[in-house]
């Protein structure tokens, strides 16, 4: 919860600072010799983290007294993203597909 | 968390606390819909059918910029954010106009670097790799539109009718809708743009 | 482009359509016009936003999509009725079934089941209306826009023929040249905002504006369906609009999502078509669960037998529901394992299933049951029901799937899960709750006769589909020769379509017929139900709750009965909030149709100065302040007679 009257917007700064941060890492991460999957992991795993950043910082996400049903939710609508998302890539690059 | 007594004005009314939900379970719609263009990206960003890969035609510079442009609006909005719930009209309004002035400085990023693509000769119409690839940037970059359309609509009532229930809502809502984009961005940033360069 | 290359000519059917069209339209404006009705239209219906009255439009509109694909359906089952028929050739018989498919699944079944859920859940919940009325009358105009829009397909421009599930290579511009399938992309896209915002509007409306003291599990079944129903169609109506997007993107812009020689995938159509198509499944199938359960509990005289387990079924099947996508399309060339896991997964979704097949009957056991039509529907429901679940699970094994897909027996598989499960629910429903709507009971005896005629006519029509399919005879199949040993079975098939047909025949004599001359005392309580849209007058106020109701168990009218409590009385009354009309729905579902048409015929400068119409709308919405109006007290103490001592009141028992 915000205060109201609270004049510095601390929570604001430090999200974009973080924000910042990770944005930076990514692109270092990139620049690593790392293989391209293990950067992938380290990269998407910033994302992620990022975007959780940005839901609860800035979007006040369990603020309110729909916190929780927001909650449930979005984590709800990740789950499905990640369904269409793996699932796609995982039928559509398998099978049949794999050899034409 | 808080009590009901000490909720910022925007979750004042029955009405707003409905039209704030409802808000967030169209997010919910939203990162299915993204999530969906991602997955036709993912499937296709190989079949590049003898046109350009993203390797050959992503500028690393120019992605970065559009990034920080996107990411510090997304900060400049929260702070507006913050200035409306300290009930200071003029702060917020001007932080609306940095947001707003940051998103055009995006799209105009954005514009630029799609003619760039057209002049390689990389339309939507040269391979599936391409069609989802504009599809997926195309659908961010109209949103990031609509939102600085619909900004300027609610700027304009703030200064009409100040800091109300109502217009608190809806800059609150606004608010989420932006932040939002700057979410969606991050993963077109690591997934398209960085992934593609590797 | 000239005329005849807009309008479709050179088929006698056709050409009688289009005059009987144009009959009927000429005399609808005019006879409107005589009688002086188009203010009543517009103020009353057209720019409502009242839950109820366009629920009733809704319902209305389902109706006449299920008689425009009742004929295609019946021209089917002529054509195939005799071998070697040629009532139809190939390509019109083609466009039949895809229109067919489309317009039962997604103008017919989802208007009724989405109009009788805006009638009934606020009414159940205790709540004034839905959480956004304005967004809800909305819904219901691009709904109607979208299916108006694939309608004229048939007259105008040539309908779509690539069947309902419009599969790529042949669904692409090169297989399928014509506007046709443009039609199907747009007028689906224009729909599926509605049927997207209607979602979101009942999870927010459930969630947000129950009566105090309906805590989750003390909400009416009908209502937990409606919410399950809506959370799927939040998660999968936006993969329709990606999927449906490409398709545009592909036909009118030529991108190559789905073209091989681009570099794209036509199975990445399949996997985003299923991804929504299956789980469209349960959001047709479990608000007609959620009927099942109201009215199998109120004939039986018993509360619902294993609520929480029917809750957590109910969820259960929400969530596989997401996971069982790829039985659509096992013969595809996937792996091994994608096909083995979706296995596991179809064949999991049967267990929640089946522990609700096991509810209704253990409601029903000992219950003194009451055979009334809505009853009646219900327990056709189940066996019928349980044929196309078990002919399900057949086909769930992947490697006996091979032997049945696209046959006749996925077809006859398919309708038996959605006739039942659909078709009967929204029979029960309407029977069910028509008093609360209009006032006045259907007729029971009619309502009979509709019932045995169409049953009849269901079961001979698509048994006999299973045994030409296991012989088989593939679907989609427009003719056949001679001497295959179909000929009996297509025979008796066709002539159980005529007795379906009758059956809906007897519903629409029956709605004349009550309408006219069916009893208007029917007090608020006409079956002696245990939900709390019974406790308000029939046809319910236009406020719905003189008073909002509190709930402190799961059939709370039920209780309320038993201990003979009165709902409320004169003192409690306050003025009532009530949201203002608004023609912006309406205007905007107009552009939307508007915009959709030029897209189909590829005129895209029109196309754009027409979306200013809807970018309007949506800066009208904005800048519109209005906060409704408050119904006064005196009012409410009319409508509810209140006001006469001699009299009791409706509300009263």
């Amino acid at each position: 919860m915000e205060k109201t009257n609270k004049i510095f917007p601390g929570k604001m700064v430090f999200g974009f600072f973080l924000s910042i941060v990770m944005t930076v890492l990514a692109a270092i991460v990139f620049y690593t010799d790392f293989t391209s999957s293990v950067k992938l992991w380290i990269i998407g795993a910033l994302a992620i983290f990022q975007a959780g950043v940005q839901l609860i910082m800035f979007m006040h996400m369990n603020e309110g007294k729909s916190g929780m049903i927001n909650t449930i939710n979005i984590v709800y609508s990740v789950f499905i993203a990640a369904v269409i998302v793996a699932g796609s890539i995982w039928i559509l690059s398998t099978g049949h597909a794999a050899h034409y | 968390m808080a009590s009901g007594t000490s909720l910022p004005l925007e979750y004042s009314t029955k009405q707003n606390e409905m039209n704030i939900l409802g808000f967030w379970i169209f997010l919910g719609a939203e990162i299915v819909l993204f999530s969906t263009l991602f997955a036709g990206y993912a499937v296709l960003e190989h079949n590049t059918a003898g046109g350009p890969a993203g390797s050959d035609i992503f500028i690393m510079k120019d992605v970065m910029i559009q990034t920080f442009l996107l990411l510090t609006s997304s900060f400049t909005c929260s702070l507006a954010i913050h200035q409306m719930r300290n009930n200071n009209l003029k702060g917020l309004i001007t932080w609306l106009l940095i947001t707003m002035a940051l998103g055009l400085g995006f799209l105009y990023m954005e514009i630029n670097e799609f003619i760039h693509y057209v002049h390689e000769g990389a339309t939507m119409q040269t391979s599936a790799f391409l069609s989802a690839f504009f599809t997926l940037l195309g659908t961010h970059g109209a949103h990031v539109t609509l939102g600085i359309g619909w900004l300027t609509l609610l700027i304009i009532q703030l200064v009409k009718r100040g800091i109300t229930p109502v217009t608190a809502r809806k800059t609150f809502i606004i608010s989420l809708y932006w932040h939002f984009l700057d979410v969606v961005w991050i993963f077109i940033f690591t997934f398209v743009y960085l992934k593609g360069l590797m | 482009m000239s005329l005849d290359q807009i309008l479709v000519t050179g088929d006698p059917m056709i050409l009688a359509s289009q005059i009987a069209i144009l009959i009927t339209m000429i005399a609808l404006i005019v006879g409107i016009s005589y009688f002086k009705k188009w203010k009543y239209l517009w103020s009353e219906w057209f720019t409502t936003v009242d839950h109820k009255k366009i629920g009733i439009m809704y319902i209305l509109a389902g109706v006449i999509m299920f008689f425009r694909g009742g004929v295609d359906g019946l021209m089917m089952k002529a054509q195939t009725s005799r071998p070697n028929m040629e009532f139809l050739d190939a390509q019109h018989y083609d466009e039949i079934f895809t229109t067919h498919g489309v317009i039962m699944i997604l103008f017919m079944a989802m208007p009724l089941l989405i109009g009788i859920m805006n009638v009934v859940i606020p009414l159940q919940i205790g709540a004034r209306d839905v959480a956004f009325p304005k967004l809800n009358a909305l819904s219901f105009w691009t709904f109607f826009v979208g299916a108006m829009l694939f309608n004229i397909s048939f007259v105008i421009g040539g309908s779509p023929d690539a069947g309902w599930t419009s599969y790529f290579p042949l669904a692409g511009k090169e297989f399928t040249p014509g506007v046709g399938n443009n039609y199907y992309a747009i007028s689906l896209q224009i729909a599926g905002i509605g049927t997207l915002a209607t979602g979101i509007n009942f999870i927010v409306t459930i969630l947000k504006m129950r009566a105090p003291g309906m805590t989750l599990m003390k909400m009416p079944m009908f209502t937990w369906t409606s919410l399950v129903t809506s959370v799927i169609i939040v998660a999968a109506f936006p993969i329709l609009t990606v999927a449906l997007a490409f398709m545009t993107l592909d036909r009118l812009f030529g991108t190559h999502f789905f073209t091989v020689a681009g570099g794209g995938d036509p199975m990445l159509w399949l996997n985003l078509f299923w991804l929504w198509g299956h789980p469209e499944v349960y959001i047709v199938v479990l608000p007609a669960f959620g009927m099942f359960s109201e009215v199998i509990s109120t004939f039986s005289r018993k509360n619902l037998y294993g609520y929480s387990s029917m809750v957590i079924s109910i969820v259960g099947i929400a969530f596989l529901s997401m996971l069982v996508w790829v039985h659509h399309f096992y013969t595809m060339g996937n792996s091994a394992a994608v096909n083995s896991v979706f296995s596991i997964t179809t064949m999991a979704i049967a267990i929640p299933t089946g522990v609700k097949i096991f509810n209704w009957l253990f409601t029903m056991r000992k219950g003194r049951i009451q055979f009334s039509t809505a009853m009646l529907w219900s327990l056709a429901f189940i066996p019928c029901f349980t044929i196309g679940g078990v002919t399900g699970v057949m086909l769930a094994m992947a490697a006996a799937d091979y032997q049945y897909h696209n046959t006749m027996f996925l077809v006859a598989h398919f309708h038996y899960v959605l006739i039942p499960g659909v078709v009967f629910a929204v029979f029960a429903g309407l029977y069910y709750w028509w008093p609360k709507m209009f006032g006045f009971k259907l007729n029971e005896k009619i309502g009979k006769w509709h019932f045995w005629l169409f049953v009849i006519g269901f079961n001979l029509t698509f048994m006999p589909m299973f045994f030409v399919g296991l012989d088989g005879m593939t679907r989609r199949m427009y003719t056949y020769s001679e001497g295959l040993g179909w000929e009996a079975w297509l025979g008796v098939s066709a002539v159980g379509s005529l007795i379906m047909a009758a059956g809906f025949a007897a519903l629409c004599y029956n709605i004349y017929w009550s309408f006219r001359f069916a009893s208007r005392e029917v007090g608020n309580d006409p079956w002696d139900a245990r939900t709390l849209e019974w406790t308000m007058a029939s046809p319910a106020p236009h406020y719905n709750f003189a008073v909002v109701p509190e709930v402190d168990s799961i059939d709370p009218l039920w209780k309320m009965k038993k201990k003979g409590i009165k709902a409320f009385t004169k003192k409690d009354l306050k003025p009532i909030h009530m949201p203002s009309n608004s023609g912006i729905p309406i205007i905007m579902g107009i552009a939307f149709g508007i915009v959709g048409f030029f897209l189909v015929f590829e005129w895209f400068t029109l196309a754009a100065i027409w979306s200013l119409g809807i970018i309007g709308g949506l800066i009208a919405n904005s800048f519109d302040y209005d906060d409704g109006y408050y119904v006064p007290v005196d009012e409410i103490t009319k409508t509810e007679g209140l006001d006469d001592t001699e009299r009791k009141w409706k509300g009263d028992q």
